[in-house]
């Protein structure tokens, strides 16, 4: 079971060629392969909602995800949000300004999944965004605030 | 104070993937570590055979007790337990690890480690708590007293004209922070480095170097962010001196990142308590006894306390009060302090019995309350530092519009909901330790300070700028803040709700000298200050610690000095089904002068969460035949999601404590959470009728009779 093999991932619009064990998740292959750190593992059964990413636009726990079966997509990680100027994502701002994080360890995760929920339509009042928010765990429990910046963003 | 909408300055690094935590730091040739843990409770470890393991791809080594050096024998705390794991063949607990996987890859680590087999002899049938005998504790986690006594309570109890006494209970709990505990350590000569997710860089410096037989200034901790702790990374739990021991076994750096799982057996929980509170009072609501008993879980190795009782001393005017707490040595993995130990479990207890005993007198609790305010500590007769719960208490009511409530269980029916209505007190121990910082000003007036204290969450770096800023008039953004590095001026740990004020009077010391060497006055450009001294850059380190007469853990000698605060809380309660809802809560706070009002109200809001999950949701429970915690994970164990909160208004009132410290702050970590589960308890009571005494509130317990 070490036959690894070769993947090619886009992630935040770029294209890397990586060597990867077809037992690797996503999140895994992110890390550790590709480098990107942002997105973080916070159960590695897809409890908590820490490696929310987007595929193809749609948000996936990547510790869910074999990174095997995403070859062809387009994936967005935390590292990829902001615009190509480095202007922040208007998601990222609302967060800042709404202190809508704590210890920043879950972050990542809620800022992808607020820029889902948004794109899917579930940000149109502050109840459909708790709910549609609360497969993102937060143990800093910064809810109010994140539904706050969730509901201010989608308004920018 | 130029503070208020402060944002932290930590926010665009968590915002965009740059802030590394521990188990991002990147190591070129480290080796990833699986841990291979024990599956029974007790007896000992008879045959580890790993041969199979070791033929697996990518094995670098399978590491067993043979292989590790032994460590110096420390007690608990600094330990989060004091038994090492691979330093014995007894098992101390289910999940102690037993052997390490070193190999190049996460997923060859994983799989090797499965592949290990374990054989185990004298495992004999656990002991459970409620099963073993209450002992009196011996060890570092008892904060002052474990019996305390004033006046005679059993008196007071057979004079009163209406007592309660009742038991209750609270829940196994874990601490759960989001970001697993991780260590990356590697050797470079006689010189140990680690990146490890720590709540004090000094604790771990000063403790490895102890395990390890080395002179402090040989160990560098590096953990400039923390993701979560509440107390899981406070002490030094195995991952740090097996990821060191692997590291210096293997010659290269080793990696080691907790599972979910590991989380629930290495790194602490809040162990179950029973306690029993007992009120006498006259007629008209003044206390005449107050006795409070309380017994919690501990591991068979270590005696750790919840210090509950302690807040039943100070809280309220009573001419004799006893308490008394004691511990029972069971078979389960460590517990160590969780936001909020001590008062957080504590508090249910007393502040359920005074709602019962509110009842019984036919007073509104909140006026109960108001009428045993006391003048000095009831136990010791010390001036109170500042206590303002009588205004958290008007204001919280005024705010929830408790004027309006009807007294009687189960009047304020809306539809099908029983709507209710419940208030606790809350306050916390005012725990204090010594802090120090490094103020540096450069030719262009630009601000660094360094700091060993690790960015967990609190908003530490936006407090130290909002210090500096105060102290020398500049502008909070002038300020950097360096921070997490054991090679930067010490502060004790993010723990205990003490950071404001130790590392905060640090600061502004150093911050002071700054301005005193530069002969300036607050508000004067500090470029043209150095410019006028003829100086490119000046520096000053600042220190503070509590005044020398200060007890164990900081806390005064002088002054009962606490935090309080006042919640109202809501429920609905669906009447045929018992499902309880939280529909909104007031919260008011007194808790010395606040340095940065937006992060400390995040804190305060996230802290009512830890309450409304220790009243509603969490509980570890303890196979009785296996003696393993049986949902060691986020599925089985449920932490508040997003749309568990209801509308919270948290605020905090006017106070200022210059017998703390010389900012006049106090700790608002864990003051939070405290009360919270006794205030939705009781409002289930006015809501049903059903009196919950034990944690968490369960649908079988409110829909039973009561
Ligand atoms: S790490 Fe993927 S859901 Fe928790
Ligand atoms: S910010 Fe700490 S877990 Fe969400």
């Amino acid at each position: 079971m070490n036959q690894d093999t070769r993947l090619s991932l886009t992630v935040n619009g770029e294209e890397r060629e990586i060597e990867i064990d077809p037992r690797a998740t996503l999140v895994d292959a992110l890390r550790d392969r590709v480098g990107l750190t942002g997105t973080k593992k916070g159960c590695d059964r897809g409890e908590c909602g820490a490696c929310t990413v987007l595929v193809d636009g749609r948000r996936v726990l990547s510790c869910l995800t074999l990174a095997v079966t995403v070859g062809g997509a387009e994936i967005t990680t935390i590292e990829g949000l902001a615009g190509e100027d480095g202007e922040p994502h208007p998601v990222q701002r609302a967060f800042l300004e709404s202190d809508a994080f704590q210890c920043g360890f879950c972050t990542p995760g809620q800022v992808l999944s607020a820029v889902g929920c948004i794109a899917e339509g579930h940000a149109g009042s502050p109840d459909e965004i708790r709910e549609w928010m609360s497969g993102n765990l937060c143990r800093c429990a910064a809810y109010p605030q994140i539904v706050a910046a969730v509901s201010k963003a989608a308004v920018r | 104070m130029t503070t208020e909408g402060l944002v932290r300055p930590d926010g665009p690094a968590k915002l965009t993937g740059a802030a590394r935590y521990a188990a991002d730091v990147p190591a070129e040739s480290a080796l990833a570590a699986a841990l291979v843990s024990a599956t029974v409770p007790n007896g000992r470890l008879a045959e580890l055979d790993a041969a199979e393991a070791r033929d697996c791809p990518g094995v670098a080594a399978v590491l067993t007790r043979a292989d590790l050096p032994t460590l110096a024998e420390l007690p608990s705390p600094p330990l989060g337990y004091p038994a090492l794991p691979l330093q014995a063949e007894e098992i101390h607990y289910e999940g102690e690890p037993i052997a390490i996987v070193l190999a190049e890859t996460l997923e060859q680590a994983q799989y090797a480690a499965s592949r290990v087999r374990a054989t185990y002899t004298g495992v004999r049938e656990p002991i459970a708590f409620g099963e073993a005998e209450d002992v009196v504790p011996h060890s570092g986690h008892v904060l002052g007293g474990t019996d305390e006594e004033k006046g005679d309570a059993g008196a007071g109890l057979a004079e009163a004209h209406v007592t309660v006494t009742a038991t209750y209970t609270t829940a196994d709990r874990h601490h759960s922070p989001i970001e697993p505990s991780a260590t990356l350590a590697w050797w470079e000569g006689e010189q140990l480095v680690l990146h490890s997710s720590v709540q004090s860089v000094a604790v771990a410096q000063q403790t490895m170097a102890a395990l390890f037989s080395l002179p402090p200034e040989h160990v560098r901790v590096v953990c400039p962010f923390t993701g979560g702790g509440f107390g899981a990374k406070g002490y030094v739990w195995p991952h740090l001196p097996l990821a060191a021991a692997a590291a210096k076994v293997s010659g290269r750096p080793v990696r080691l990142v907790m599972t979910r799982a590991q989380m629930f057996t290495l790194s602490g929980h809040q162990p179950a308590t029973r306690q029993t509170v007992s009120l006498g009072a006259t007629r008209d609501g003044r206390l005449t006894a107050l006795r409070h008993d309380s017994v919690n879980a501990s591991g068979r190795a270590v005696d750790y306390l919840e210090n509950t009782t302690h807040s039943s001393t100070w809280l309220y005017a009573s001419p004799a009060i006893e308490t008394r707490m004691r511990v029972q040595r069971v078979d389960r993995p460590g517990p160590t302090p969780m936001r909020a130990p001590h008062e957080g479990p504590g508090m249910f207890a007393l502040e359920s019995a005074m709602d019962e005993l509110a009842y019984e007198l036919g007073i509104d609790p909140v006026e109960l309350r108001l009428r045993n305010e006391p003048d000095v500590d009831p136990m010791t007769g010390l001036p109170f530092s500042s206590r303002r719960l009588v205004e958290c208490l008007r204001e919280g009511a005024e705010r929830f519009g408790w004027a309006e409530r009807s007294p009687e269980p189960r009047s304020m029916r809306e539809g099908n909901d029983l709507v209710g209505w419940g208030v606790a007190a809350a306050t916390m121990d005012t725990f204090r330790a010594p802090s120090s910082a490094k103020v540096r000003i450069g030719a262009d007036g630009r601000i660094v300070v360094e700091t060993g204290m690790q960015e967990i969450g609190t908003g530490l770096p936006a407090m130290v700028q909002a210090v500096v800023a105060e102290t020398l008039g500049c502008d909070p953004g002038d300020v950097e803040v360096r921070h997490g590095d054991s090679g930067f001026p010490p502060h004790a740990g993010t723990m205990g709700s003490m950071s404001a004020m130790g590392l905060g009077s640090a600061v502004q010391a150093a911050a002071r000298e700054v301005l005193a060497k530069l002969d300036g006055r607050q508000g004067q450009p500090l470029a043209g200050l150095l410019a006028e001294s003829g100086l490119t850059e000046l520096e000053a380190e600042g220190r503070w610690s509590p005044e020398e007469d200060a007890l164990a853990a900081g806390r005064s000698a002088r002054y009962s000095m606490h935090t309080y605060g006042a919640i109202f809380a809501e429920v609905r309660v669906d009447a045929d089904f018992g499902v309880v809802r939280l529909s909104r809560a007031v919260t008011r706070y007194a808790a010395g002068r606040i340095l940065n009002p937006l992060a400390a109200h995040s804190q305060l809001t996230g802290g009512f969460a830890w309450g409304y999950g220790q009243a509603l949701l969490e509980h570890s429970d303890v196979d009785p035949v296996l003696g393993r915690f049986v949902s060691k994970n986020l599925a089985g164990y449920l932490l508040p999601a997003n749309a568990d909160l209801p509308d919270l208004d948290a605020a905090f009132v006017e106070d200022d404590d210059r017998f703390a410290n010389p900012l006049g702050a106090k700790g608002i970590g864990e003051l939070g959470a405290v009360g919270v589960a006794a205030a939705i308890a009781n409002a289930v009571f006015h809501a049903t009728g059903r009196r919950v005494r034990n944690l968490p509130i369960r649908l079988a317990t409110v829909l039973s009779e009561p």
